[in-house]
């Protein structure tokens, strides 16, 4: 059974993209069949950060529109076989989504992957709406900030009155993840904790992934951070999330950096 | 407990809790909202139209204030009326 997959978070620069290509690459690793589709239509990045902008032939508002036929506007990966990209149109705008359109496109995408994961844009206008429309399942990318935090929680209305699903009185099953966490900042009382953002938003936690220069590095050369910087801790935390993603009971824990003797020592001298 | 000492002896404030608590009051009221009309605008914009059935009203000198609160929100709409024009009323009538 395929399921669809909605990556959202209202707010802008949390970590959405981040989180697609990296739970995209962490799912087909599995050996699942993985398509991560770009819902921001005018304002791409999927393809950047996963390493693909230069084979982009077709698009989705393409397909929507009947220009190409879906086979040819995916993009598979270089590095995983099990995983593809659909990307969005950057000239067109996002009006060209229909809704119609959109439900034939994941119609499609269910027969021929187990994961349909769709990047939404931020904002909660129509490119949002489209990315959650047709969602079973959603993962809400919450920083430990007041905006961001306010954000997901309009979003969470969203996804239970706004989908197809929620229309039909079933529901979207929903999952925090926590971006950007320091957990030395929270345990100093300078961040909202972990507890606390789960607390507000009622949601179930689907993992924590720290902040870490890995992140940066890895949308720098276009590679999932799970495939660039296997060992490092946001990937660790990346493929715990794919995992509870599957069923897998993962205990839940912040990933730390491991760090070798050098980098200790260097780490003393600067400080 | 020991963080808490921490803090003390650094002699700064924990920041977090702030956060959390404003998240707690501001959440409660707009999930309350979540897709109902939003009275006090709807109060406000019905106000003025009544008041300018009988004056006419200079934009420039309503003043609308809104403060939301926890418990209660206070609208506060405070119009300035020309004397002159009320005594002209009262002679037309």
């Amino acid at each position: 059974m395929a399921k669809v997959l909605v990556v959202t978070s209202g707010k802008g620069g949390v970590g959405k993209t981040t989180t697609t290509a990296a739970l995209g690459a962490a799912l087909a690793q599995r050996g699942d069949k993985v398509v991560v589709v770009d819902f921001d239509v005018g304002l791409r990045n999927l393809d950047l950060v996963m390493g693909a902008e230069r084979r982009v032939v077709f698009d989705l508002i393409n397909v929507v529109q009947g220009v190409a036929k879906l086979p040819q506007a995916l993009i598979r990966d270089k590095r995983l076989e099990n995983l593809w990209l659909l990307p969005a149109s950057q000239t067109r705008d996002k009006d060209a989504l229909t809704e119609e359109g959109v439900g034939k496109v994941i119609d499609d995408l269910r027969t021929r992957f187990d994961w349909v994961i769709c990047d939404s844009p931020a904002g909660i206008e129509r490119g949002a709406a489209m990315a959650m429309r047709f969602a079973d399942e959603a993962v809400i990318v919450t920083n430990p900030e007041v905006s961001s935090v306010r954000d997901s929680d309009r979003i969470i209305g969203m996804l239970d009155s706004k989908t197809v699903r929620a229309e039909k009185g079933e529901r979207v099953e929903k999952h925090i993840l926590i971006t950007r966490y320091d957990p030395s900042r929270a345990a100093r009382g300078e961040m909202l904790t972990i507890d606390d953002i789960l607390e507000i938003l009622a949601t179930p936690l689907l993992g924590i992934i720290p902040e870490s220069q890995d992140v940066l590095k890895a949308s720098n050369v276009g590679t999932p951070v799970t495939l660039s910087n296997v060992d490092g801790a946001p990937a660790r935390a990346y493929i715990d999330a794919a995992r509870r993603l599957c069923g897998d009971t993962v205990k839940m824990q912040v990933p730390t950096e491991r760090k070798g003797f050098m980098d200790r020592l260097l780490r003393r001298r600067a400080a | 407990m020991s963080m808490g000492l921490l803090r003390l002896l650094r002699g700064n404030k924990a920041t977090a809790p702030v956060a959390r608590e404003r998240l707690q009051i501001l959440l409660a009221h707009e999930r309350g909202m979540r897709g109902q009309p939003d009275l006090l605008g709807v109060l406000r914009e019905e106000i003025l139209a009544v008041v300018s059935k009988h004056v006419k009203l200079d934009p420039t000198k309503v003043i609308v204030r809104l403060d939301r609160g926890d418990e209660v929100s206070t609208l506060e709409v405070d119009i300035e009326v020309p004397n002159d024009l009320e005594r002209k009323r009262v002679a037309v009538g």
